[in-house]
């Protein structure tokens, strides 16, 4: 238990008291690090806590296996539609909706969809766009997510043309195992 | 940013009531979870700020304006998409570094395309990949979006 947090907050613990002798001994490098780090910490503490908490009560009220039924290769545009939608309540990053991907692909999702998924999963997750306009401001937010959309769809139907006809399949690894 | 921060809190202060209202049992679980993911996150997210505030001092800006900048143009989004494309970090914890370089004269074409390519491409869980979608459809998807990414880097650097 102990050997757990050290391992966890044990860095942060050394640059706390290597920020703290910096100001005691004035050395300037230590004490501007210091200064930067603390910046960004206030700035984070802020804000994020209260963006996790809306994130836990999202996930708790969405029923995200209602979604999965209507994103097969009949959905046409509201499979696709639903596709960007259900990747906006996820979390987490790009290798943990290859699992994900895998359930959809069973339950018969398209090709297109399934891409179009994966690339709206890595970009449009709500917290991550909450966390991005607290940063980087609303207009580079809604800018890149206005960008972003329309290729990542694009790239959907790419991957789709690109696969007609082959034998595409998508494998659990750890079932084959 | 001081006043949008309160916003923020008075606005999820009142969702919360609002979903406690409807459902106490969902309300818990759901804030249990939130609590619990940003137990998990905190540490790689202050240790990334840690590296980030020395990288920040060590660095000029000058330096970061010469090869991040607007002026740095097909270097800069080169060497930010292939810096994006080979690190492994979630995005949102690289937010705050990205804010001090843009402070500090990146441009927000070069920040845009690090930001994408580090959501979209995957060169170290290439191989988890192929496991899933085979190895040519997992290079396929990784190079479509690598250069995806360096569009919107340019078609960012256009607007903004």
């Amino acid at each position: 238990m102990n050997n757990k947090y050290l391992k966890e907050y044990g860095f942060i613990l050394v640059f706390i008291i290597f920020g703290l002798v910096s100001y005691f001994y004035s050395f300037t490098f230590g004490v501007k690090a210091s200064k930067t780090f603390l910046n960004m910490f206030i700035e984070m503490i802020s804000f994020i806590p209260i963006v996790f908490i809306l994130v836990g009560l999202l996930d708790a009220w969405i029923p995200k296996k209602k979604f999965e039924k209507y994103m097969g290769p009949e959905s046409g545009l509201k499979g696709t539609l639903l596709s960007v939608i259900f990747s906006m309540f996820q979390a987490g990053p790009l290798y943990g909706a290859f699992p994900i991907v895998y359930i959809l692909y069973k339950k018969g999702a398209s090709v297109k969809n399934i891409f179009i998924f994966l690339g709206c999963f890595s970009s449009l997750k709500i917290p991550m766009l909450t966390i991005e306009t607290g940063y980087l401001g609303l207009e580079f937010t809604l800018a890149r997510t206005a960008i972003t959309v329309p290729l990542f769809i694009a790239i959907g139907y790419l991957m789709d043309y690109y696969l007609k006809g082959k034998d595409f399949k998508i494998t659990d690894p750890t079932e084959a195992q | 940013m001081f006043p949008n921060i309160i916003l923020l809190w008075i606005a999820g202060a009142i969702i919360v009531l609002i979903s406690y209202y409807f459902d106490k049992e969902k309300t818990r679980q759901g804030v249990k979870k939130g609590v619990k993911i940003f137990k998990g996150l905190l540490s790689p997210f202050v240790n990334i700020m840690i590296l980030a505030s020395f990288i920040l001092v060590v660095v000029p800006p000058e330096m970061i304006e010469r090869y991040l900048g607007g002026e740095s143009g097909f270097f800069g989004i080169t060497l930010s998409a292939i810096i994006g494309s080979i690190t492994l970090i979630p995005a949102f914890i690289v937010y705050p570094l990205a804010s001090e370089l843009l402070e500090r004269g990146a441009s927000y074409m070069v920040i845009a395309t690090f930001i994408t390519t580090l959501l979209m491409v995957g060169v170290v869980t290439y191989p988890l990949e192929s496991k899933y979608f085979g190895k040519k459809v997992a290079l396929v998807r990784n190079v479509l979006n690598f250069f995806a990414a360096i569009l919107i880097g340019l078609l960012i650097g256009v607007i903004m």
